[in-house]
C-alpha cells in the first residue's frame, strides 16, 4: 500500500507542477498583452505631446482590450485557486460534470499547444459522487493526456459525462487514432494505481474509438 | 528592418507590430506556424521574433524550418516561462543568443533585433 501511495504522491506532484507551469505561462501571456496595450497607449500620449491629436475611439478600444485581459487573468487565477483547494479534502462531494468542465478549462492551453480542441459535453443534471477530488482530477488529466494523442486527424476531443448505474461515467470520444495510440501502454501503472485508489474502472474500446472511465457514487475514505 | 512576429496570442503580436511600426520598423505578424512558413515564401525578413511555445510546433522547430527557407534570417525568442531556472533552460534549449522574457520591453527588443541583424 505504501508503494502505491508513493506512486500517487509522485504522480500528484507531477500533475500539480504541470498545471501550475501552464497556468503561470498563461498569466505571463496575459500580462504581456496588457503591457503591450498600455505601451501603445503611452506611445499615443507621447505623440499627442508632440501635437498629434488623440484618437478617442482608439483609446476606448485599447482600454477595452486591457479590461478583457484583466478578466481573462481573473478567470485563470480563480481556476488556479480552485485547483489548489481541490487537495484540501480526502473525500468530498464532487459534481463530475462541473469537474470535467473545470479541468477542460484548466487544460485548454496544454491542449491548444498540441493543436487539440477540448469539447466537454456536460450532463443535463448534476452528477454528484463522493470521492477524492484531487486524485480524480489527476486521473482525468492522465486520461486526457493519453486521449489527446489518440484523436487522429480530428484534433478534437469530446468528453461526455453521464450517469452510470452506481455513480458516474466519463467518456473520452472521437479517438480516431486510438488503435495506433493503444500501442503505447495504457493504462500505465500510475493510472492503474489511481483507478484502484478511487475504486474506478477504465475501459479502452478501440472499435468505438473511446475510453470510458466509470466512477463509483461513494468511495470509502 | 523587416521583422516577422510569431506568437499564438493575436492581441500580443498585433499590438507589438503596431508599436514597432511607430518606431519605423516594418513588422508583419502571424499566430500560426503554417502562416509563418507561408509568409517567408512571399517576403524577405531580416529577423523573426518567435514565441518558444506555439501550438503544433515548438518555436525551436519553427526556427529550423524557417532557417531552411530563409538562411539569412536572424532569430530572437520570446518566452512566457515563469522562473529564472525555466528561462535559463529555455535559452539553452533554443540555442539562441537573444532571448527575452515576457512581458517584453520594446526598447530592449529593438536593441536586440539590431544587434542580431548586425552580425
Amino acid at each position: 500500500m505504501s508503494a502505491q501511495w508513493d506512486i500517487i504522491s509522485q504522480q500528484g506532484y507531477q500533475f500539480f507542477g504541470k498545471m501550475s507551469a501552464s497556468i503561470s505561462h498563461e498569466i505571463k501571456n496575459t500580462l504581456a498583452i496588457i503591457s503591450e496595450n498600455v505601451g501603445l497607449l503611452q506611445d499615443f500620449l507621447a505623440m499627442a505631446e508632440k501635437g498629434k491629436p488623440l484618437d478617442q475611439k482608439r483609446l476606448r478600444s485599447l482600454s477595452e482590450k486591457v479590461m478583457d485581459q484583466v478578466r481573462r487573468a481573473d478567470h485563470i487565477v480563480r481556476d488556479l485557486n480552485r485547483f489548489a483547494h481541490s487537495a484540501d479534502e480526502a473525500v468530498t462531494s464532487v459534481d463530475v460534470t462541473d469537474m470535467v468542465r473545470f479541468l477542460s478549462s484548466l487544460c485548454r492551453r496544454l491542449a491548444s499547444m498540441r493543436g487539440i480542441t477540448l469539447d466537454p459535453k456536460p450532463s443535463s443534471k448534476p452528477l454528484t459522487i463522493e470521492t477524492n477530488p484531487f486524485l480524480l482530477e489527476n486521473l482525468v488529466w492522465l486520461c486526457l493526456d493519453f486521449a489527446m494523442d489518440a484523436t487522429g486527424e480530428e484534433n478534437k476531443l469530446s468528453i461526455i459525462c453521464e450517469k452510470a448505474q452506481r455513480g458516474a461515467r466519463i467518456r473520452f470520444t472521437g479517438l480516431k487514432g486510438l488503435r495506433a495510440a493503444s500501442a503505447t501502454i495504457f493504462p500505465d501503472n500510475p493510472v492503474k494505481v489511481l483507478l484502484q485508489a478511487l475504486e474506478a474502472e477504465l475501459h479502452v474500446d478501440n472499435e468505438a474509438e473511446e475510453i470510458t472511465l466509470t466512477l463509483p457514487g461513494n468511495r470509502a475514505p | 528592418m523587416r521583422v516577422l512576429l510569431v506568437d499564438d496570442e493575436k492581441e500580443l503580436v498585433s499590438t507589438l507590430a503596431e508599436r514597432l511600426s511607430l518606431r519605423g520598423i516594418e513588422a508583419d505578424w502571424v499566430t500560426d506556424v503554417n502562416d509563418a512558413l507561408e509568409k517567408v515564401d512571399t517576403r524577405t525578413y531580416d529577423i523573426a521574433v518567435l514565441d518558444v511555445k506555439i501550438p503544433k510546433m515548438s518555436g525551436i522547430e519553427l526556427k529550423k524550418k524557417l532557417e531552411k527557407k530563409s538562411p539569412n534570417m536572424k532569430f530572437l525568442f520570446m518566452t512566457g516561462h515563469g522562473s529564472e531556472n525555466d528561462f535559463k533552460a529555455g535559452v539553452a534549449e533554443a540555442g539562441a543568443e537573444y532571448y527575452l522574457p515576457k512581458p517584453v520591453n520594446i526598447e530592449v527588443l529593438i536593441e536586440k533585433m539590431h544587434k542580431a541583424t548586425e552580425k
